[in-house]
């Protein structure tokens, strides 16, 4: 249509909109389809993952894997060591690793919100929160294995530089959500910053706060990488801190890539144990953090 | 400006207003001295002298951004939270300087509490609420503690309501509930000044009413500032008026001859709701 | 009003202090968030010093040579990088769409009733610990490859250029294309949450006017949603390679975990992870081939912070208040 000397009243064709708007539709329709057919097998996935865990793992549940010790293959062995080793590690770690996230949230929220350095450190902590965990192995293997040999309490440190992050990312955004009115009213009452802080936005970020080390402990509990390098694993009873200690991830590992049957058996149960742990922390901390939305 | 089309028809359909306090002002509790206040480079109050007389009331009021609550937030120098902020000038209490630096600010903001616009009661309980800013600056026994808490809950006309719930949390408190604990949590530390900003402006008007009757009877005690967008409210608490527009003080009177022969035509356009 | 039986009580001597509690508070809180930058740091360093023998032995050729020989002490990261690279971008290929249809479907399409369980099946998924997607693709997936798809997947495009050598025997079911499945499956959560977050930023009124002039639904999100969050999402999608990337324990299970370069997709291989993983517990403290496991820990580390720093800036503007 060339620029004639007068603009046509528009006309609306019916019939091409109709033919165009079947076509849109159709569009929609397989795109839906599609999207359904995505999260249908994300929850697949999940259910296929729990209900193998059960399959394989229920049969194995017996009281002696709470009450014995690792055995080799055909002694009818248990993860007592392994579960142990897995709570002391993760319980040293996530009291390491806690108040020092907490520091650097309330740092980032209450001290250097929009500073360079504030800028800097919470980029880097968001970096290291997905940073390969099995390079803190490494890192902890570096500073403190080379030359004085694998430990628990390495093991427990690799597991406290990944809970950091976690904690810092939930304090921050926790602390960031209590209205400033909150603080200013306990300053006016006389507080110095530092007890408004701890006595009042702690208090009031507690739920949050508290779901972020949740979320953490749910984490390092079954990471194996890191533990790889560091506690190494220990076949035998041993709280000492300062030599290999086992944990329920590594022994897992080990069993499920070894020929003998029971000792198959007996990491379906581990791992039916740690993901079932891992995700009813998770759906506790969920629950917890509900109410404040 | 933004005051609402109800706010505006009240005012107009008053005509003159009468304040009812006729009182002579007594001597000066606070006296500001050429007072500038800086938000950034951008100076929000214009060399402000006011002085705040002893036990008596002073409404300030004025246009929202005219500065009333910036002064405000200079007398207990709560401005010092934020790095970009800055006052020059004199804020005299006893003689003393409060705005100097060396100044020991947490001593300061217990001799001048603060109340504001929106209730914030800590996330505690009721008890612990007023025992919070008690415990910063002062020893007590749980008997005395006790008593303090009763004492300053029945200051504010709380302590019928929740004598029997105590332990209970300050969040559900309704929210005139919530402001006469915050008014409460305040005296109980023993201030001299008490600031209110905008104290009634989130609360209906029969919780108005109480925190109204409330401030007559505490300024017995203390020398009040109420920063306040609703006239009528000036006019029923103040003693002194304090009219601010665009970061000046127009005109400061007492209350009486402020409603009937302000001096300057700006106040006197503004309290009969020409603009605002 | 009888309730004043209670005196008023006398003014008192006030406590000072609180500066010096101040002080202490504040530097606990910079020495904290220091410690966070001295931490990554350190990690550099301390990788690179350890790598740094093998570095020095191997020079650049370290990056391009494909021989991992601890007989002859000959160690390069070639092959580890290559499978890395691989199994990430075709874990992220699969990962994308399938981690957009569920975040499509549930700010769009899904019933608000399901929006919440769903959205929580799909979290938890990425709260499984990475050993059990190991366990779970090795005694589960790659059963079902070996049997059943990739003996189909071979038969059929036997004879078809290119796709056959892509995908050829023998039909093992571990390997490249099976570490990828797991890796995707691994990374989906990661990404579909981050996207579905980012979507729910669009202003409903951005949304209503298109609807207003007869959009589908489709249609709002390819020429609103998509152009409004496009940063964000690409910064999710890198979050995700981010993840991939450095993913031990379920790769170490299904890769195969033989150092050879292949364009066989179904043949087997390792990545940078899983080597270390494996080889870590059989070399000497002091050993070259330690050092070059370092070395490649060291190689890991720089490529996935570049990816993560890339993810973060361009997610910046999505996390309000953030500046």
């Amino acid at each position: 249509m060339s620029a004639t000397t007068a603009m046509a009243e528009p006309r609306r064709d019916l019939r091409m909109a109709a033919t165009l708007s079947r076509r849109r539709q159709r569009r929609n329709f397989v795109i839906k389809v599609f999207c359904i057919l995505a999260t249908v097998v994300g929850l697949v996935v999940l259910a296929s993952i729990l209900f193998t865990l059960l399959r394989l793992g229920i049969g194995g549940l017996k009281v002696t894997v709470f009450t014995h010790m690792t055995k080799p293959s055909g002694e009818d062995g248990g993860l007592l060591n392994p579960i142990v080793g897995s709570l002391i590690q993760t319980g040293i770690g996530a009291a390491i690793g806690t108040p020092i996230g907490i520091m650097v949230g309330t740092y980032l929220a209450e001290y250097a919100a929009k500073s360079v350095l504030g800028n800097a450190v919470r980029f880097v902590s968001d970096v290291l929160l997905s940073a390969p965990s099995i390079l803190i192995g490494l890192f902890i293997y570096q500073l403190f294995v080379n030359g004085h040999g694998y430990s628990g309490i390495a093991g427990a440190l690799s597991l406290a530089v990944i809970v950091i992050p976690i904690v810092v990312r939930t304090t921050e955004d926790m602390l960031r959500l209590i209205p400033v009115a909150l603080r200013e009213a306990a300053v006016a009452l006389g507080a110095p910053k530092w007890k408004a802080i701890v006595l009042i936005c702690y208090r009031a970020a507690l739920d949050g706060i508290a779901t972020g080390v949740l979320l953490a402990v749910a984490r390092v509990a079954g990471e194996t990488a890191p533990l790889l390098f560091t506690s190494l694993g220990n076949g035998n009873w041993s709280l000492d801190l300062t030599k290999p200690m086992a944990s329920l991830p590594l022994a897992i590992y080990k069993y499920a890539g070894s020929p003998a049957d029971d000792w198959v058996q007996l990491a379906w149960v581990g791992a039916m144990l740690i993901t079932f742990g891992v995700l009813a922390l998770n759906i506790v901390a969920r629950v917890a953090l509900r109410p404040r939305r | 400006m933004s005051t609402t089309m109800v706010e505006t028809v009240e005012k107009a359909g008053i005509g003159p207003m009468t304040a009812r306090s006729d009182a002579a002002l007594h001597p000066a509790r606070i006296s500001i001295r050429g007072l500038d206040f800086f938000y950034g480079t951008n100076k929000a109050l214009k060399s402000i002298s006011l002085d705040l007389p002893e036990k008596q009331v002073t409404g300030m009021i004025g246009p929202s951004g005219c500065g009333k609550s910036t002064l405000l937030r200079v007398l207990n120098r709560m401005y010092d939270l934020y790095p970009n902020q800055r006052a020059i000038g004199e804020v005299l209490m006893d003689g003393e300087n409060i705005i100097a630096p060396g100044m020991d600010l947490n001593q300061l903001r217990s001799r001048v509490g603060m109340v504001f616009q929106k209730p914030t009661p800590f996330p505690m309980s009721i008890y612990d609420n007023i025992a919070f800013g008690v415990k910063l600056h002062e020893r007590l026994s749980k008997s005395a503690m006790d008593e303090r808490v009763e004492w300053s809950l029945s200051r504010a006309a709380l302590w019928e309501e929740v004598k029997d719930r105590l332990n209970a949390s300050a969040t559900g408190l309704s929210g005139g509930q919530q402001q006469r604990l915050c008014i409460a949590r305040t005296i109980a530390t023993r201030p001299e000044v008490i600031l209110l900003d905008e104290p009634t402006s989130a609360l209906d008007p029969i919780s108005t009413l109480k925190i109204e009757e409330l401030i007559d009877e505490l300024k017995h005690e203390f020398t009040i500032a109420i920063v306040t967008h609703n006239m009528q409210q000036a006019a029923r608490c103040a003693d002194q008026v304090a009219f601010f527009f665009i970061g000046e003080l127009i005109e400061a009177g007492p209350a009486a001859q402020m409603f009937t022969s302000p001096r300057q035509k700006r106040t006197q356009e503004y309290i009969t709701g020409r603009f605002g | 009003m009888s309730q004043i039986a209670v005196a008023a009580p006398s003014i008192r001597p006030r406590r000072t202090g609180g500066a010096f509690g101040d002080k202490v508070f504040a530097a606990f809180a910079l020495a904290a968030g220091l410690l966070v930058l001295v931490l990554l740091g350190a990690i550099i360093v301390s990788l690179f010093i350890g790598g740094l023998p093998s570095f020095r032995a191997f020079g650049l050729g370290f990056l391009t040579d494909a021989d991992w020989d601890p007989v002859q002490h000959i160690y390069g990261a070639a092959v580890p990088i290559f499978g890395t690279l691989v199994t990430s971008v075709l874990a992220l290929a699969m990962a994308v769409p399938l981690a957009f249809g569920i975040a499509f479907y549930l700010t769009e399409l899904a019933p608000p009733w399901v929006r919440r369980p769903i959205g929580t099946a799909i979290e938890l998924l990425a709260a499984v610990p990475s050993i059990i997607y190991g366990m779970w693709g090795f005694f589960v997936i790659v059963p079902a490859m070996g049997d059943y798809i990739q003996p189909h997947v071979i038969d059929t495009l036997d004879g078809i250029p290119v796709l056959q050598d892509l995908f050829a025997g023998p039909p093992f079911g571990t390997g490249l294309f099976t570490a990828s499945l797991i890796l995707a499956v691994m990374v989906i959560p990661f990404i579909a949450a981050t996207m579905r977050d980012v979507f729910l930023t669009v202003p409903a009124v951005y949304k209503e006017s298109a609807y207003g002039v007869g959009c589908t639904t489709w249609e709002v999100m390819r020429s609103i949603v998509l152009p409004y969050t496009r940063t964000s999402v690409v910064g999710g999608v890198m979050l995700g390679l981010g993840r991939a990337l450095g993913e031990t324990m379920a790769v170490t299970f299904v890769i195969g975990n033989t150092n050879r370069i292949t364009a066989n997709l179904f043949g087997s291989g390792n990545t940078i992870a899983s080597l270390v993983a494996l080889e870590f517990g059989e070399s000497e403290t002091g050993s070259l081939k330690l050092s070059s496991l370092l070395a490649l820990g060291f190689i890991l580390f720089v490529i996935s912070f570049i990816v993560l720093a890339i993810s973060r800036l361009l997610l910046r503007p999505r996390v309000g208040g953030r500046t």
